[in-house]
Parts: C-alpha cells; sequence; structure tokens
C-alpha cells in the first residue's frame, strides 16, 4: 500500500489546456498515474493530453469516475478550484499554485465538510507512491519504491531527501508536500496518521522550517502515536528573526517557532533529528539498520 | 506588505475604526500646519516601519507651537534606532501630527491568522502598550483570545466576551464591542495577515480609540488590494530586495560573505544552514524560484555580487523539472556577459548533470563542482581560506 495516491488513483487535471497544465498532466500520465479527464469552463468536449475535457468537476466525476484532482490555475482562481473539487466530491485535491491569498484558504477550508475530500498544498510540490502514481511537479525519476514514508514543507529540499535516500537504496512508500503556506489543508500530523496506518511505510523522514508550530504538533504526535523510526531536519537554523524567507510561512516572531525549539520537540519525542541536510539519507539508513 | 501608521489607520477609519484626528507631514512647515488645523497640545509621531519608536526619541508631546517646530525638526531627517531596525537605524522621511487625547486606560487588541486552526484569531489584553509577547510569556491569564469563523465573520457574543474580559462597562462597553466589530471587518476587508492596535484607548471621555495600529497585508492579495499596493514605500525596504522582487526574485540580505543562490525556499534556508556548519557564514538568501531560467539566473548574479561583502559564491539547485545542462548554459553565460570573477562553487543535481558537469569545467570559468551538499560547504570554505578578505 501506499497513502493518498496509488494504483487505484483517477486523476482529473483542472487547467488542463493551459501550458503548465498540459506539461504536468502529461508528465503525471508518463509517470505512470491513471490520467482519465481534464476540466477548463467553456472546454468542455474538447481532448487534451489525450484525456477529455469536461466543463465542471462534477461532470468529470460523473463521467470518468475522477477520485483525485490536481489544480493547475492561477493565484486568483485556485480556492474556487479546489472548492470545485469538494463539491463534486474527490478524495483528494492538490493544488502547487504559488502565492493564493491566504483568506480564501481561510475560507475554503471552511467548506470542507467532516470526513471530505482532503485538500493538499497550495504551493506545494504533490505527492507521489513510487511506481504507483505521481500528482504533483516533482521530478519522478529521482524516487526508487520502498517503505519510507517523506513528508515535508518544501519543495527541493524534498528532492533532496528522496535523492539522499535512492543512493543508498532506500524506497519510498509515499513523498508528500504540504506547503509552505500559512494555512495549508493537510499538515504534517494529517500526513502522520496516514503513515501510522500504511503497513507499507516503515519509516519517516519529516522536514520542517522555521515559523509556525506544526513542527511541535507533529512531535506531540510521534509521541503518542507513531510506532516508526523518524528522522528530522528543521531549515531555517541560521534564519534571522523578523524575516520571511521566501515561503510566506516560514518567519520566525517574537521567539516562536524557531529551528532550535522545534528540533528539541522533535529530539524529544523520540525523533533522530539532524543539523545537517547532508545526514537526511544517512540517518535513515542508521535507524532502519536499528 | 508592511504599511506605515498613518497609512494604517486611514484604512482602519474606513471601515468605522474610530481613530484619533491626525495629519501627515513630509516637512516642519507642514507639520506646524497639521498642529495649528488639529489644535494644541499635538503628539509628533515618527513614521518608520519599525516598532519601539517612542523609546527611541520618535514619539514628543507638542504643547506650543514652537514645541511642534522643535519636535518636528528633531525627528525628520534623523535615523532612529530601535529594537526592530537594527543597529543600522532607519531614517525617518515622515511624521504624523495627531491630537493630544485624555487617556484613561491602555489595552491591546490584533488579529491574526491562526495557523493551527487556520482561521482568524483575536488577541486581546488589558495589559495595553507593552510587548505582547512579554505578557504572554509572564501574565498568559491576561490573554484573552477569539477564533472566528470565517463564514459568520465576528459575531457580537465573541465581541461582548472580550469586552467584558477586558473591564469594559457601560458607553465603553458599547464603543469596545463597535471598535472589535470594525477591526475585524477591517482584517478580513483588508486581506490582512497581522492588524495590531497597540494601544487601544479608553479616553477619559469614554471613548475607543486606535492609538497606535500596525497593518500587514498579504503580499498575495495585493491584486486585489490596489489601494493598499499603491501604499508602499520603497524607502522603507532594501535597494537590493526591491530590485530582486522585480525579478521575481526571493532574496534577503544577511551579513555572511557566503553568497547563496539556491532553487526552492527550503533548499535554500537548508544550504544557508549547512554553510553555517561548515564554519562560513552567508551573504544572503536566495531564492531563484523552482524553474530558475537563464534570465533568472542572470539577474540573480547581479544581485548577487553587487553585495560587497560577498567572498565566494556557492550555488545549489536541485534541478527537477528544469534540465541540468540547460541551467550550466545559463550559468556560463550569465558570468561571462557580467564578468564576475568572484569563485563559484556548484552543487547540481538533476536530469544530465554528468553533462552539465563536464560544460562548466570545460567552460575555462572558475567553477568548481560539488557532489552533494556537504562537499559543497566544504569547497566554499576551502575558497574562502584561499581568497583574501
Amino acid at each position: 500500500m501506499s497513502v493518498l495516491v496509488g494504483n487505484e488513483t483517477r486523476l482529473v487535471v483542472q487547467g488542463i489546456t493551459g501550458r503548465e497544465g498540459a506539461f504536468h498532466a502529461e508528465a503525471c500520465r508518463d509517470y505512470g498515474t491513471n490520467l482519465v479527464a481534464g476540466v477548463v469552463p467553456g472546454r468542455g468536449g474538447q481532448t487534451a493530453v489525450g484525456v477529455p475535457v469536461f466543463d465542471t468537476v462534477a461532470e468529470a466525476v460523473e463521467k470518468t469516475q475522477a477520485n483525485v484532482g490536481f489544480v493547475l490555475v492561477p493565484p486568483p482562481f485556485c480556492a474556487d478550484a479546489y472548492a470545485e473539487a469538494v463539491d463534486a466530491g474527490l478524495d483528494l485535491v492538490v493544488s502547487i499554485t504559488e502565492g493564493v491569498p491566504t483568506r480564501d484558504m481561510v475560507r475554503v477550508m471552511r467548506t470542507v465538510p467532516p470526513g471530505g475530500t482532503r485538500i493538499l498544498g497550495p504551493n506545494c510540490p504533490g505527492v507521489i507512491s513510487p511506481g504507483k502514481a505521481k500528482v504533483g511537479i516533482m521530478p519522478g525519476f529521482i524516487h526508487q519504491e520502498g517503505h519510507v514514508g517523506v513528508v515535508s514543507r518544501s519543495g527541493t529540499l524534498t528532492y533532496e531527501a528522496v535523492h539522499q535516500l535512492s543512493q543508498r537504496g532506500i524506497g519510498q512508500s509515499t513523498c508528500v508536500g504540504i506547503g509552505g503556506d500559512p494555512v495549508i489543508g493537510t499538515n504534517f500530523v494529517d500526513v502522520l496518521e496516514l503513515f501510522a496506518a500504511d503497513d507499507d511505510t516503515e519509516a519517516v523522514i519529516l522536514i520542517g522550517e522555521i515559523g509556525g508550530g506544526a513542527e511541535e504538533e507533529a512531535a506531540d504526535f510521534i509521541r503518542r502515536e507513531l510506532k516508526k523510526p523518524v528522522v528530522s531536519f528543521i531549515a531555517g537554523q541560521t534564519a534571522p528573526s523578523g524575516r520571511r524567507m521566501g515561503h510566506a510561512g516560514a518567519i520566525v516572531m517574537g521567539g516562536q517557532g524557531t529551528a532550535a525549539g522545534k528540533m528539541e520537540a522533535l529530539r524529544s519525542a523520540g525523533c533522530t533529528v539532524v543539523e545537517s541536510p547532508a545526514e537526511m539519507g544517512a540517518a535513515m539508513e542508521a535507524r532502519l539498520r536499528g | 506588505m508592511n504599511l506605515h501608521e498613518h497609512q494604517a489607520k486611514a484604512l482602519l477609519a474606513e471601515y468605522g475604526v474610530p481613530i484619533p484626528r491626525g495629519k501627515v507631514a513630509f516637512s516642519v512647515d507642514e507639520a506646524v500646519a497639521a498642529a495649528s488645523e488639529l489644535g494644541l497640545p499635538v503628539v509628533v509621531k515618527a513614521q518608520i516601519h519599525a516598532g519601539g519608536r517612542g523609546k527611541a526619541g520618535g514619539v514628543r508631546l507638542a504643547r506650543t507651537e514652537d514645541e511642534v517646530r522643535a519636535a518636528a525638526d528633531a525627528i525628520l531627517g534623523a535615523t532612529l534606532v530601535t529594537k526592530q531596525t537594527g543597529p543600522e537605524g532607519r531614517l525617518v522621511r515622515r511624521l504624523l501630527v495627531e491630537e493630544g487625547v485624555a487617556i484613561a486606560r491602555e489595552l491591546y487588541v490584533s488579529f491574526i491568522i491562526d495557523r493551527s486552526t487556520g482561521r482568524p484569531m483575536c488577541i486581546a489584553s488589558a495589559a495595553g502598550g507593552m510587548d505582547i509577547e512579554e505578557v504572554a510569556a509572564e501574565t498568559p491569564e491576561k490573554i484573552l483570545t477569539v477564533t472566528v469563523d470565517p463564514a459568520m465573520g465576528m459575531q457580537p457574543f465573541q465581541a461582548r466576551r472580550l469586552a467584558f474580559g477586558l473591564g469594559f462597562e457601560g458607553q465603553v462597553f458599547r464603543n469596545g464591542t463597535k471598535f472589535l466589530t470594525a477591526l475585524y471587518r477591517a482584517f478580513d476587508g483588508l486581506d490582512a495577515s497581522q492588524v495590531e492596535i497597540n494601544p487601544m484607548l479608553v479616553t477619559e471621555g469614554g471613548d475607543v480609540l486606535a492609538l497606535d495600529a500596525k497593518v500587514s497585508v498579504d503580499d498575495s492579495a495585493l491584486f486585489r488590494q490596489p489601494e493598499v499596493a499603491a501604499l508602499r514605500d520603497i524607502h522603507e525596504e532594501s535597494p537590493l530586495e526591491v530590485e530582486a522582487s522585480k525579478h521575481r526574485l526571493s532574496y534577503i540580505k544577511l551579513d555572511g560573505s557566503v553568497g547563496c543562490m539556491v532553487n526552492g525556499a527550503g533548499l535554500a534556508m537548508a544550504t544557508m544552514d549547512i554553510v553555517k556548519l561548515a564554519g562560513a557564514s552567508p551573504a544572503n538568501f536566495l531564492d531563484v524560484g523552482g524553474g530558475a531560467s537563464a534570465e533568472q539566473i542572470e539577474n540573480a548574479f547581479r544581485i548577487l555580487s553587487s553585495d560587497p561583502e560577498v567572498r565566494v559564491v556557492l550555488i545549489n539547485i536541485f534541478g527537477g523539472i528544469l534540465r541540468c545542462d540547460r541551467l550550466a548554459k545559463g550559468l556560463i553565460a550569465a558570468v561571462r556577459k557580467l564578468g564576475v570573477t568572484l569563485p563559484i562553487v556548484i552543487r547540481m543535481e538533476g536530469t544530465n548533470v554528468e553533462l552539465a558537469r563536464r560544460m562548466l569545467e570545460e567552460s575555462g570559468l572558475d567553477f568548481t563542482t560539488a557532489d552533494g551538499m556537504r562537499d559543497a560547504a566544504g569547497q566554499v570554505v576551502r575558497k574562502l581560506e584561499a581568497v583574501p578578505a
């Protein structure tokens, strides 16, 4: 098994006729994802990337049994695309869009009913279950099938971790980028819950960064519930206080959200916390050897 | 995006948040004119994007025209050093001249987005005028919070709960709930990431006013907040950072000597961390974005190398969808075009990385290719030791 996406995934790409939409729809399909439909309002009846295009997500679900959405639309339209996916009852909807207004995310999260569609992102690389399905913009070739789950707030730093694992012959069950924005659909704890319940995931790499309290919440969950080895790295140990480091979420305010505090919380929860980003793969190798 | 106090107050007033009467002044004469229009006494306040102005001498009470002139003359053109400006301080280019008000009580109120719930949260405290982080650390029981349902907005019962908690009574209670409700509407309507009123004032006459106001607006929402976007004051930002933002580069100047160029914010922070671990110090944070086109790389190089502190450049790119050979081509072109003479250590990974390395090595330029992040940091330190400071 894997989590979030896999062989059962039936993908609908929202915004499939755009340049980015077509490019990434094709890349996901080429990786082996079962791409079944596209949605672009006003383009219903056309074909793109070899699949039918519909005017609405609801229609795509009805005609093709799509269950996962991938949103590739500009920032002002992203929340609406998420909301449409929620309304259509998809299991999961992922967006890589950067620059979505926080207020839009606050509102769209309010529309998700209990047990409803899981929103991933925005401003994240997406999710991949190596060898099965990819719904995101990550380079598929650096991944290997295996049993380590990876969850991260960052994009390219996730690739770095995956690369270090694959170089050592350590494969991954599922790699999830949750995104660096202040309000995101799926947080660390949500993904850790999935990894905890997934028999195929034997260990977890958690990559956090400065700002907010999500890593501390993750540490709490790990202490209480996750009986699997966890290796962690926190980016931004050297970042100055009060400055936003690229990601809107990466800012240390009034001593809250520091790397030191997060590292300590994770360490006390039993995680192996590495100080150097070059040590993630080696630390996991050591933990797996026991 | 941050706003000046006078801008923030003007915006809040549009949403019905009561503020003292005041006028912005860019010269001593304008300040004197403003004071005579408002009536004495007035308070003359430095307008910079940093807190702690009072303690640094940037806020003065003036009871006569001469005092207004003296205060304006002393503050305008001065460089204020507060705990938020850093040691270099901030030059004062404008003033807010405000009517003096008779203070009965000072309180604190702010709205932020609470990340753990993903919803707006109001934070209020009877301990106004103080650093709220200090209050939270020392007397957490004095902090009141209310989480707002974005679909409902701030509810009357929530405003009442806060007003009771702050000890409001009678007319002050009615003014207080109105104030809080209007403040939430402003927070929501302006796409603010933070609205902080410290202090929120109760006057001797029972009015509730925003005596100071700090408003930060979500950069991602500026496309639909043209009125706010027009208020940007680039004097409050570092010139290199302004230049970088024009090219959609995320750049923050730091005080080390290793110029860093990385794709992705997380990897950029991690690169700074590994530089520090190796015993060197990053000169900047620079995220060229996920794509990193040849043009972006050229712009990034120009900004990096205009910092005189930079002695070595470290480039760390995880190619992803971007092919490494294309990246190498862009790099070589940029270095030739700009005549960069600094030693450059490059770590890259992704498609066609072998070809890219060969291209760099055969270019005849001073490139050092590294294998992995640790090797890259080590190479940087060796280069630093080799070049004189």
